[in-house]
């Protein structure tokens, strides 16, 4: 397609101008008739049993139509919440999943866990006898900290008597030893994952809605994936089969991974509704409960230690790893720190042996699973925090080191599991090498020193593990469902073309890539394609949007639904201009008979396949509309250098970047600027991580005391600088697009760049992330202390 | 939010009146702090005083400079006579919040607020300015008593900032990295009384900083403060700061003050 609009066009975003105007049409956006509102009552202890609900005072309450509580929950039997992705331990023990109904029986185990339910004629209303509501709670012992959780006093969940929910490893670990016996050099560090909250602009909004003559529930709520939402409460809560509940994503505002997951408070608008003589439900989330009640993540704390021979090559890798999961195992809480962390251990080099162990515990906090990267971000920090410390340690130049032990060689299969398809680490270094100017650095760090600052130049060459994933290969490793993606494209009479989608677009732009695809291969003007998501009453299934999955799945099964719309549309071009349908061609939107000046356009063969006037409807099938599902057969790769340069106020503490460099490798992009924005965000959630954000329960009371924007900073303009990027491409073998994902790519290698800068201006081992300016300040008075 | 009853007098005498009905009752200035405390229940008067139809705002540059109480923050950094006779100040005003803040909240709301990491306490402090209320005028050494306390009396009003003219002052603000309040805000000015430099963020309170003072009465100039070591003791500890971090800041944001100020 030469207009301008096909791939590799930087296609200003559909989407945005209904965004931009305040006409998005989000869940809270929507009101149906008779409408009622839910507040929830939530734990204010980190642990405690619950002996009564006193819901007497509540009940008189103006406006107050129904009150419920766990009790009320296990009298219809309807199932807890789930962790769909079974984890068994070393010793082959399935994991440890306690109860996590959607209203909390006999027990709360975090500080926002949620303990009853207030449905009322406004919010205000319910949100007053919510206050009302009185619990009788017995106060346990808590535990915040996941160093401390192993085995602590506070026994979060019977089932799991240590607090442990599993002991998992990957690797071999007697060759890992016999590595580490012949090493060289041993590098050894103690590396801390920061908790975050994900902080989506839109709150997390519900409205369940039972219809009491079809017998029928509609959902609407914030989800990345609809479907899985609908499977999750059909097959395990058992509210109803899925073909009586309908659940609509509609427009959402951001995820980064936490609206995946299926929650209690969703879960309750739905299942609530019937309750209150069908009246529709709605919850909003405040700002407060997305802090308390969200799916937190990160949250890891890790040993590792790296052998090295005499030529600086990397023999071998060992890490130990505690992973918080909070209160309960949130939806796919077990696999972010097992499967999509210890396989990306390899990094970008050539490691012989390595061995993993985590150990993934409880503690008294919100549950922690998936944003944005979910468990690579975590695997890089460790590779790439240990690769520039094992370089410092043999005075090898960072860059160099990590050269020479750069896979070079594909396919790579690595010693956990992961096998890289396609790749060229050396040439995303030296054009980061070259955008990052590193050879002006000394002048720069002198210039730096001489006003009393510290500059600091960190590496990462991170890896990912993305297009989310081979069905056969997930479920052989517990995941209890299938990864590939859905598409339909129905061709109209006049040509137009409607996509229907499992993926699901809260940000990244799909009605934008997805017909840029559309247009590029069918010609048609991209304003005459729709992209359909989001209802499961319109696409049939899909998995959703998440792990970068949307381009290189989804719009590859949409790419298979496309040939098989040019192959029909090909026989019924043929059939119209009595030809062979081998010698059918067509390109930029025209069909033509080889040799010959015949020809038609794409919407006249769309309005023939529907006349059904010149073809014989006994061989050819009337219409043109194709599905395909798609399940990809490898994960994809991408890969890139960053670059960061920071300089430190030797006063304050104050980090500014002052330079920062990415140069990725995406396979084929459909559109550059789309993909240079999740670029963007991705590192400043990255340098949000490591100089910025943190979240902090107090150990004492285990309240949350990171609970609001005056508390909890997120990553302003004024805290980034602009970036400089590059690319480079080696498409990706196992797609017929060649495309790699890139929405978690930045906020995955940006985090060990920044803290390598930072270890870097001030000479030291290892500073906690986030490095705000109180820590890098406390940093500094140790070295003034230890010169002194 | 819980209920309330709201007025909108149109006179000083008639908001008095007003407030004095009421035990519960609150004037509303901008509302920036007021407002979302009452969102989280922090607060919940029974009745609010709007003092926007008052329409008492306004800069007059004499022998002083007076701001009437209900002048925006954003009006006070863009005025010709502010920025002209103490350019700290039209600084000051204009990195207080957001825009959004900026353009609804009040000088005269701000200091009858006394947030304790406001910036405005700092400069009236700093200054040695007066405070202009309904029924008399208050020096502002004797107006900040404590964290989000005044002398103001129950019903009283303030309805002017008078600040005499410094020869030279600075402002100097470290943000808190979340609130954007300040984590420690200095003020320095060389007065006709001599230097004066105060402190907000450190503790419950705006407060002088007298070793600070005491140094740049040697000299107005950021090298006085040399080896000036504020004590830790009394000043505030968080998440964010300690209060050896805090100590430290106030040292380098009065250095900072003193090469800014104009």
């Amino acid at each position: 397609m030469d207009n301008g609009t096909g791939i590799g066009a930087r296609v200003k975003r559909k989407e945005d101008h209904r965004f931009l105007t305040g006409k998005g049409n989000y869940t809270d956006d929507i009101n149906l008739p008779k409408q009622t509102y839910a507040y929830f009552v939530r734990s204010p202890h980190a642990h405690a049993t619950i002996n009564k609900i006193d819901t007497s005072k509540a009940k008189k309450m103006p406006g107050v139509v129904g009150i419920f509580t766990g009790d009320d929950v296990a009298a219809t039997k309807l199932g807890g919440l789930i962790c769909g992705w079974m984890i068994h331990s070393k010793d082959g023990s399935p994991m440890k999943a306690g109860p996590h109904p959607i209203l909390a029986l006999g027990k709360v185990r975090y500080v926002g866990d949620h303990v009853a339910v207030v449905i009322a004629e406004t919010r205000d209303l319910a949100k007053a006898a919510a206050a009302a509501v009185d619990v009788d709670y017995g106060v346990l012992p808590h535990v915040v900290d996941v160093a401390d959780a192993m085995g602590h006093k506070a026994q979060i969940h019977e089932v799991a008597p240590d607090n442990r929910v599993f002991n998992w490893s990957i690797g071999d670990e007697a060759a890992t030893d016999a590595a580490f016996k012949k090493a060289a050099h041993i590098t050894k560090i103690d590396l801390v994952n920061n908790r975050l909250i994900p902080n989506a602009m839109e709150p997390r909004a519900a409205i369940g809605y039972y219809d009491t003559g079809a017998e029928h529930y509609t959902l609407y709520t914030t989800s990345q994936n609809p479907h899985v939402a609908r499977l999750v409460i059909s097959a395990f809560h058992g509210l109803a089969p899925e073909h009586k509940l309908r659940v609509i994503a509609p427009d959402v505002g951001g995820g980064f991974g936490s609206k995946i997951f299926i929650y209690a408070e969703e879960v309750v608008c739905a299942w609530a509704s019937k309750f209150v003589g069908g009246r529709p439900v709605k919850w909003t989330a405040e700002r407060t409960e997305s802090f308390l009640a969200d799916a937190h993540g990160r949250d890891h704390v890790t040993h590792a230690e790296m052998a090295t021979d005499a030529s600086g090559k990397i023999i071998g890798f060992k890490v130990h790893t505690k992973a918080a999961m909070g209160a309960y195992l949130s939806t796919f809480s077990s696999c972010v720190p097992t499967y999509l962390y210890a396989t990306l251990l390899s990094g970008q080099y050539n490691i012989p042996a390595i061995y993993a162990e985590v150990d993934a515990l409880y503690t008294n906090t919100a549950p922690v699973d998936a944003y944005r990267g979910a468990g690579r971000p975590e695997a890089t920090y460790v590779v790439e925090r240990i690769v520039e410390t094992a370089a410092r340690e043999l005075k090898m130049n960072p860059a160099e080191f990590r050269r020479k032990n750069f896979i070079t060689q594909f396919p790579h299969q690595t010693p956990v599991i992961m096998c890289y398809d396609a790749g060229d680490y050396a040439a995303a270094l030296d054009k980061a090498l070259e955008i990052a100017d590193v050879k002006g650095f000394p002048a720069r760090k002198k210039a730096s020193a001489a006003k009393g600052n510290f500059r600091g130049l960190g590496y990462s060459a991170y890896i990912e593990a993305c297009g989310i994933a081979p069905s056969a290969a997930v479920g052989s490793l517990g995941a209890g469902v299938g990864l590939w993606e859905s598409a339909e494209v129905r061709v109209n009479p006049v040509g137009t073309v409607e996509i229907l989608t499992g993926s699901h677009s809260h940000g990244q732009g799909h009605e934008t890539t997805f017909a840029q695809l559309v247009s590029d291969r069918l010609g048609v003007d991209i304003n005459n394609v729709a992209i359909v998501h989001g209802d499961t009453d319109k696409v049939q299934f899909g998995m959703g949007t998440y792990g970068s999955r949307s381009g290189a799945v989804g719009m590859t099964a949409i790419s298979k639904a496309l040939d098989k719309v040019e192959a029909k549309a090909k026989r019924i071009a043929a059939a119209v201009m009595e030809s062979s349908v081998d010698d059918i061609e067509f390109k930029n939107g025209t069909f033509t008979v080889k040799g010959t000046d015949k020809k038609m356009a794409f919407g006249e063969v769309a309005l023939s396949a529907y006349v059904a006037h010149k073809f014989n409807s006994a061989e050819i099938e009337p219409g043109l509309k194709e599905s395909a599902f798609h399940d990809p057969s490898n994960f994809v790769f991408p890969a890139g250098v960053h670059i960061a340069e920071i300089e430190i106020d030797g006063e304050t503490g104050v980090t500014t970047v002052a330079n920062y460099t990415a140069v990725d490798d995406f396979g084929n992009v459909i559109n550059p600027m789309i993909v240079e924005g999740q670029v963007h965000g991705g590192i400043t959630q990255g340098i949000g991580q490591a100089l910025i954000e943190g979240c902090v329960y107090d150990k004492e009371s285990g309240q949350l005391v990171t609970g609001s924007y005056m508390d909890y900073q997120m990553p302003r303009a004024a805290d980034v600088p602009s970036y400089k990027l590059g690319f480079t491409c080696t498409p990706c073998p196992s797609n017929p697009l060649g495309m790699k994902g890139c929405g978690e790519a930045g906020a995955i290698g940006s985090p060990p760049a920044i803290m390598n800068a930072v270890t870097d201006a001030l000479g030291v081992k290892d500073v906690p992330m986030p490095a705000t300016p109180h820590v890098v300040w406390q940093q500094l008075q140790h070295l003034k202390k230890a010169a002194e | 939010m819980e209920n309330f009853n709201y007025h909108r007098p149109a006179s000083v005498d008639d908001a008095v009146k007003a407030a004095k009905a009421k035990p519960d009752a609150k004037y509303m200035s901008g509302g920036m702090t007021l407002i979302p405390t009452m969102k989280q229940g922090l607060a919940s008067p029974s009745d609010i005083i709007d003092l926007g139809a008052l329409k008492n705002a306004g800069v007059s540059l004499g022998s002083s400079l007076v701001i009437k109480a209900g002048t925006t923050h954003a009006e006070v950094a863009a005025s010709a006579d502010v920025k002209k006779a103490i350019p700290a100040l039209a600084g000051l005003a204009a990195n207080i919040g957001d825009p959004h803040v900026r353009h609804k909240g009040t000088i005269g709301g701000s200091i009858a607020n006394n947030d304790p990491a406001a910036d405005y306490p700092a400069a009236c402090v700093g200054l040695g300015a007066t405070i202009h209320t309904n029924a008399r005028k208050i020096a502002a050494d004797d107006f900040f008593t404590g964290m989000f306390s005044t002398a103001l009396e129950d019903g009283e009003v303030v309805t002017a900032v008078e600040f005499p003219l410094p020869k030279k002052a600075g402002y100097a603000k470290f943000p808190n990295p979340a609130s954007r309040y300040a984590m420690i805000g200095v003020f320095v000015a060389d007065t006709a009384g001599g230097v004066r430099a105060s402190v907000t963020g450190a503790g419950s309170g705006v407060f002088r900083a007298k070793d600070v003072e005491a140094a740049l009465g040697n000299g107005f100039a950021s090298a006085s403060l040399n080896g000036v070591k504020v004590s830790a003791k009394d000043i505030s500890s968080d998440l964010h700061a300690s209060a050896e971090y805090r100590a430290h800041l106030i040292t380098v944001m009065a250095k900072r003050a003193v090469d800014a100020a104009k």
